[in-house]
């Protein structure tokens, strides 16, 4: 999934604070799996909101309302009907849901109430770490199924750097080398024949370097 | 081994059964090029070819091919080091071609420092290719005169390609395969990461023999004097993949503060003179860190000077 973190609100303060109807939107997907914003944090932070601007002596509406996606036009359309009572509107979903968000209402002022992350997992209770960076092409097949584009620093496809010492990666004792949980994994499955295999120059082109990505399915076309 | 490939002298002092000998030089935070040719003239008589970093640590520094210029000028055979984390193909290869067109000879790959380590901790990594593909980019548009785009080149560059290599790191398991993988690439030279567990460097070098590694790849045995026993006991608890044994700290700590550095330097002769006899040792790679005006002093008392005329 998508892994975001709440913004400090500081920040979302500064950003909202000459409107003075806000809409406090999130999504149900993702950012409410990783606790950054879904209806528990709308509820959170339209409270802090409102509490804020009571002290600064400001009148302000603060609605809420959480979606099934921000991602998806069925879902965005809910808030049509009522989307002009406000003058601004933080969105709590991921960059995608913020911009899709964004690009329906094309007059509000969007603004995001989350940064987003990463495509992680939930590795335990509060804590949420990197697996995919979405290169557009896998080679989990080759690696054990442990991915050293988004999990070794430097991105090494024929590894370990000379960085790798006890398991852990130069950058920091508290992230684990990719090479050596690929190494681990290949000797599990009785293939580190396959440690061997030169991995060729990739093509970066189906990554972010090639521009904005799309999929595009002539069989699920309407 | 085989004929030369190239006009290295490096390649061909080996190539013609003598034990190279390289040493380093560290560009400098500036423009100024006559720190490099005051570092280039203080090892040039005694090495073969001089390596030239590449923002080591990650450190913004004057970069490593127009350095490499300067020691040229100056009759000095430099080995280029490159790393992935700055340059896509592009670059990697506009920067081969512009140290070609230098006739300069070698060129060692690398995957860098990461940049968290350096004044530009904010920065962006590159990492388009590994160090495994930059050696087999370098071979490629040597061997076969072509770019990785696949159109020709004029006039091809001519170098001889090094990669390095840490017996010490983790996992211990793959160091062997790891290395024959980068041979498998290209590598036709191979310098080792600093050996201070002369043992354990034996154990590797002989797993290497073993798989017929040697027969196909220099491999140069990394060597970096001791200062004191303070930079003895940062090398083994603060720098990744370093193995620097107990009995190393001991001896060096054994000795009044004054002498420790000498001691240091004396530990890395004997060291070198027990490599000469390991089998598939083809050289030295002397990391005098900041203290390149010892090279000449190892190199004499390791029975490696005079240089060989090739």
């Amino acid at each position: 999934m998508i892994i975001a973190e709440k913004k400090p609100i500081e920040e979302i303060i500064e950003e909202v604070k000459d409107f003075d109807r806000i809409l406090v939107l999130g999504c149900n997907e993702c950012v409410t799996v990783c606790e950054a914003g879904g209806k528990k944090e709308v509820e959170v932070l339209a409270s802090a909101l409102r509490m804020y601007f009571i002290t600064q002596g400001k009148e302000k509406t603060i609605g809420e309302r959480t979606l099934e996606r921000q991602c998806d036009h069925e879902y965005l359309e809910e808030i049509r009907g009522n989307i002009d009572d406000y003058d601004a509107v933080i969105s709590l979903a991921c960059g995608v849901g913020v911009q899709f968000c964004a690009e329906k209402y094309l007059e509000m002022p969007l603004l995001p109430g989350v940064n987003t992350v990463c495509l992680g997992a939930n590795e335990d209770r509060g804590l949420w770490t990197e697996r995919c960076q979405a290169c557009g092409t896998c080679v989990l097949a080759r690696t054990g199924g442990i991915c050293p584009v988004s999990r070794c620093a430097k991105r090494v496809l024929n590894g370990p750097c000379g960085g790798s010492t006890g398991g852990k990666c130069e950058i920091s004792k508290d992230t684990d080398c990719a090479w050596q949980l690929i190494v681990d994994r290949l000797k599990a499955l009785d293939k580190m024949d396959d440690y061997e295999k030169v991995a060729p120059i990739k093509d970066w082109s189906t990554d972010r370097a090639g521009g904005p990505r799309t999929v595009t399915r002539e069989d699920v076309k309407i | 081994m085989s004929e030369c490939r190239t006009e290295s002298r490096l390649e061909k002092v080996m190539r013609a059964g003598h034990l190279g000998v390289t040493s380093e030089c560290g560009p400098p935070r500036g423009s100024d090029p006559a720190e490099v040719r005051e570092k280039g003239a203080l090892i040039k008589d005694h090495v073969d070819a001089v390596n030239v970093t590449d923002n080591q640590t990650a450190m913004t520094r004057m970069s490593s091919l127009a350095a490499c210029v300067h020691l040229k000028l100056e009759g000095i055979e430099p080995v280029l080091q490159m790393v992935t984390r700055d340059r896509n193909r592009v670059a990697l290869q506009s920067d081969i071609l512009g140290a070609a067109s230098f006739d300069i000879n070698n060129m060692l790959c690398l995957s860098g420092d990461h940049q968290s380590f350096g004044d530009c901790a904010q920065g962006q990594n590159v990492h388009d290719l590994d160090s495994m593909q930059l050696v087999q980019t370098a071979r490629h548009m040597r061997d076969e005169g072509k770019f990785l785009g696949g159109a020709d080149i004029k006039r091809p560059p001519k170098m001889f390609v090094g990669a390095a290599a840490n017996p010490f790191a983790d996992p211990f398991e793959i160091r062997i395969p790891r290395l024959a993988k980068k041979i498998a690439c290209g590598a036709e030279f191979i310098q080792t990461q600093c050996i201070y567990n002369i043992d354990k460097f034996k154990e590797w070098m002989k797993r290497a023999v073993d798989r017929g590694l040697t027969e196909k790849a220099f491999i140069m045995a990394g060597m970096t004097p001791m200062k004191s026993v303070g930079m003895a006991k940062y090398m083994k608890n603060k720098v990744p993949g370093m193995d620097v044994p107990e009995e190393i700290i001991k001896r060096l700590a054994g000795v009044d503060k004054k002498a420790q550095a000498q001691e240091g330097i004396d530990i890395c002769v004997e060291h070198i003179q027990q490599l000469k006899e390991v089998e598939g040792v083809a050289g030295f790679h002397i990391m005098a860190i900041e203290w390149e005006e010892k090279v000449p002093e190892i190199v004499e008392r390791s029975g490696l000077y005079p240089r060989p005329e090739v």
